[in-house]
């Protein structure tokens, strides 16, 4: 180590004494030869891909005939649709509620999980567990029977003697809450990631703190919440980009219809139904312009927000 | 506020009556703790134990009977299951298990590389490359769909495994190289001085040096791609069009799709049976998955 941090010293000062390194760049071209498959990827299924959506946003096209220019035609008609409006209010609610419910859940936990508590690493495999699942079909299908006209809450209300509970996923007032629900079980993922970050927190700063005679909620709002802003924030941008993406369980829960009467019809959903089943890939190009601004903005005013919140310790 | 306090200060005195209840308090706080969170955990678990066990049950009972302690029990749920999709489920198992690992043998080595570059090594527009995958990670897949689409349209891929296999050669899963780097500049650098003064050059260095010391990321990105790959619905639902083709994933929706027969009990058979890797993988490998969450935040 002593005789490499020599090395360092000179060549340093071989530099100022006026020996013209070569290269700035030492490894030039072993560098590009390894991020060659990258490159080709970004260039060939991102950035080429993303220029040429852009184009079609303006163009009318069915795959069948080639591009037809149509100017700002599907912006305007995405001005004038309603049920693209609603698919958005219906994301919005989804990610308005779900992501903050989803987080808290998660907070609550990690904090209850203290370090050293018996059967830690049960609780957090069982808690874990649904978010690793929670995107498969069979669990959009299971949801779909928990919370069908027979399903098993059904069946657990009747008990209590409450006979007429909805079919909660064809009822349009509630089909959206279940999948808000669905959400909410993933709590594990984000849990995990406060556990990590609790475990970052000095414990000197809790002895300190007792010593001063806080107690829990003191403790809490005092060290932990301040100190654990950043891994909140970290969480809060990841799960609303991931969650305003959610398809499988609305076209699950839904049977690919977005229904009953457009309530579980997501943004992602709208989208592929104008691309892949009505063949409008230009006004689908639109769209996943506007889903891209939209995202792009909420993760902007996530970090603006960030500073009256968010404290960083360094 | 004050009782802990008083605690800090009689304990100091040494009264021992006060330390006492001071520890029974803190023991039924620690026993309520474990009931709520015990409760907790059945309400998060029962729907997926109820559906294994109600796949062991017989079609009329699954809905009348809500207990998870049934007497009669059947396999003929997967029986009939299994076939119900005119193929045996065994070519859907087998279709996933072809995208699962060919998604994981592309992410291992295109990710890997991007990463040794990435965290190793100095070339021109690095920084901006790197801030590019950075970006890419969040962006919505929906924004290159249908571009993506016409590509593999024009490359007559539609209805093969290739459009969901080709692009992570190309290390299209920009996570796992985030993943990778992070991991490759918290090894010590000393290593990688050492073999270039070895005179190593950088293939070595990566094949023989970084790549062995790499083995607990490359295992996170392995069970992950596993995951998402066998949860993968909407790449699949696009581009594979014949049910000989099918994933698990799309397989089962076929179910759905024929609710109105009402095969319930094949329809919770076959969810088991999807579900059965995802549970091994994650018994398996829980160790890397959580360390894996923990620094990346991916799912």
């Amino acid at each position: 180590m002593s005789s490499l941090g020599e090395l360092r010293t000179l060549a340093l000062n071989a530099r100022k004494g006026g020996v013209k390194l070569k290269n700035r760049f030492p490894d030039n071209k072993a560098g590009y030869a390894f991020i060659a498959p990258w490159l080709v990827g970004i260039l060939v299924f991102t950035i080429g891909p993303m220029l040429y959506s852009l184009y079609l946003a303006f163009t009318n096209y069915n795959l069948l005939q080639p591009p037809h220019w149509a100017g700002t035609a599907n912006f305007v008609q995405m001005f004038h649709d309603p049920r693209l409006w609603n698919s958005l209010k219906v994301t919005l609610i989804y990610v308005g509620i779900g992501v903050p419910l989803q987080l808290a859940l998660a907070l609550a936990l990690a904090i209850l999980l203290d370090r050293g508590m018996r059967g830690l690493g049960f609780y957090r495999s069982v808690f874990y567990l649904p978010s690793l699942l929670g995107g498969s079909v069979a669990v959009a299908i299971l949801w779909t029977q928990v919370f069908g006209k027979n399903g098993l809450l059904n069946s657990f209300l009747a008990i209590f003697g409450i006979h007429n509970a909805p079919g909660w996923v064809s009822d349009p007032n509630f089909a959206l809450g279940t999948l808000i629900v669905l959400h909410i079980w993933t709590f594990g993922s984000p849990m995990v990631i406060f556990l990590a970050g609790l475990r970052q927190v000095p414990d000197m700063y809790y002895e300190a703190a007792q010593m001063d005679g806080a107690g829990a909620a003191r403790r809490f709002f005092s060290i932990t919440f301040p100190l654990l802003t950043p891994i909140i924030f970290f969480n809060l941008v990841l799960q609303v980009i991931f969650a305003f993406q959610s398809f499988t369980q609305a076209y699950i829960v839904s049977g690919g219809t977005g229904g009953p009467s457009d309530s579980t019809m997501f943004f992602t959903l709208y989208l592929y139904q104008q691309a892949f089943t009505q063949l409008h890939m230009g006004y689908a190009s639109a769209m996943a312009w506007f889903l891209l601004l939209i995202i792009g903005g909420l993760t902007a005013l996530n970090f603006w927000l960030s500073r009256f919140w968010v404290f960083y310790d360094d | 506020m004050t009782t802990e306090r008083l605690s800090v200060t009689t304990l100091a005195i040494g009264s021992d009556g006060w330390r006492r209840a001071h520890k029974r308090r803190r023991i039924t706080a620690s026993v309520l703790k474990h009931v709520g969170l015990i409760a907790l955990s059945i309400v998060m678990i029962y729907p997926l134990i109820w559906l294994v066990v109600s796949s062991f049950k017989p079609n009329g009972e699954i809905f009348t009977d809500l207990s998870i302690f049934t007497s009669t029990h059947t396999l003929d749920n997967y029986v009939k299951g299994w076939t119900s999709q005119g193929l045996g489920f065994q070519v859907f198992l087998g279709n996933s298990s072809i995208l699962v690992l060919g998604a994981i043998i592309g992410n291992l080595i295109s990710c890997s590389m991007a990463a040794y570059a990435f965290a190793r090594l100095r070339f021109r527009l690095r920084s901006l490359f790197f801030a590019v995958m950075l970006c890419t990670i969040m962006l919505p897949i929906h924004v290159v769909l249908v571009p993506q689409f016409i590509i593999f349209k024009n490359l007559g891929w539609l209805g093969t495994f290739l459009p969901l296999i080709v692009p992570k050669f190309l290390a299209t899963d920009a996570f796992f190289i985030f993943l990778m780097v992070q991991f490759i500049r918290a090894l010590p650098q000393e290593l990688f001085e050492a073999a270039i003064i070895d005179g190593a050059g950088q293939v070595r260095t990566f094949l023989q040096v970084t790549i062995p010391l790499m083995v607990p990321a490359l295992a996170t990105t392995a069970i992950f791609t596993f995951i998402w790959t066998w949860s993968d619905f909407f790449g699949p639902l696009i581009y594979l069009r014949e049910t000989p083709k099918f994933p698990v994933s799309v397989a089962l929706k076929g179910f759905v799709d024929a609710q109105s027969t009402s095969d319930y009990g094949g329809m919770f058979a076959m969810s088991v049976v999807s579900l059965l890797p995802l549970f091994i993988v994650f018994a398996l490998g829980q160790r890397y998955l959580l360390r894996g969450i923990a620094t990346t935040g991916i799912k």
